[in-house]
């Protein structure tokens, strides 16, 4: 059978890593919003306090993991969509998977030196 | 097998498109995932000014936090997370087959859209310092 290779990828694991990666999010949404009515976001002390806890750093690490990863399927998927030109998409998906690799350095270490 | 011989990706007329309600919801899902991305820096650095330690730090978020423009553009970016999260979570139910007839798909995209607007409502009075 012939295949004809657009350099799409072929779905399933990024279908499935959008909804793994979406209900991390959600569900650290989830405890924050709680820990804001805790008083966590009531002064710069408490704050610093909460992020610096060993539990809520490991969590904010899969957050930001999960959020860079959601990014890039999502991102990716608006270049596919809209953008005809393949060297200007192949331009854009390296940009963005560059960037987004970056981000996730720049908030982990944010985190990880409380 | 004709459909493996169709040019993918497809590419969309955005112009001649015409939306339901749903769809409506749908594309905002992808405009607000783009904002979201395109200042994630902005996110990130008042991330980094909210945990830094030191007296410039504290002054530089207070005084970025305390622009109307960021107020603005951050009041922006939580509506555009909210809906995000309500368009998400609907995408998620509708995976697991739930609300998928046509009317309750209707219903639950209207649920997403007043759901997220007073949710922003509800923090943006918050960011914007009204209680």
């Amino acid at each position: 059978m012939q295949r004809l290779v657009v350099g799409a990828g072929y779905g399933l694991k990024d279908w499935l890593a959008q909804r793994i990666t979406g209900v991390v999010m959600a569900a650290f949404t989830l405890i924050m919003f709680a820990a804001a009515l805790g008083g966590a976001m009531a002064s710069r002390e408490a704050w610093q306090a909460f992020m610096g806890n060993g539990f809520i750093r490991f969590l904010s690490f899969l957050f930001i993991v999960s959020l860079c990863y959601h990014a890039w399927v999502g991102v990716r998927d608006i270049w596919m969509d809209y953008l005809n030109s393949a060297a200007l998409r192949l331009f854009l998906h390296v940009m963005t998977l560059l960037a987004l690799v970056g981000y996730a350095g720049w908030a982990i270490q944010i985190i990880w030196r409380l | 097998m004709p459909e493996m011989t169709k040019q993918r990706p497809k590419h969309l007329a955005l112009n001649e498109i015409r939306l339901p309600l749903a769809g409506f919801a749908s594309i905002l899902h992808r405009v607000s995932g783009a904002g979201l991305f395109l200042l994630l820096p902005l996110l990130i650095w008042l991330l980094q000014l909210s945990l830094g330690s030191t007296q410039a730090s504290t002054e530089m978020f207070a005084a970025v936090t305390g622009n109307w423009l960021v107020k603005l553009i951050l009041l922006g970016l939580l509506w555009a997370f909210l809906h995000h999260f309500c368009m998400g979570i609907r995408i998620l139910l509708i995976d697991i087959h739930v609300g998928v007839e046509k009317q309750q798909a209707h219903n639950s995209a209207v649920a997403v859209m007043v759901v997220s607007l007073a949710l922003t409502a509800i923090f943006g009075l918050k960011l914007l310092g009204a209680y």
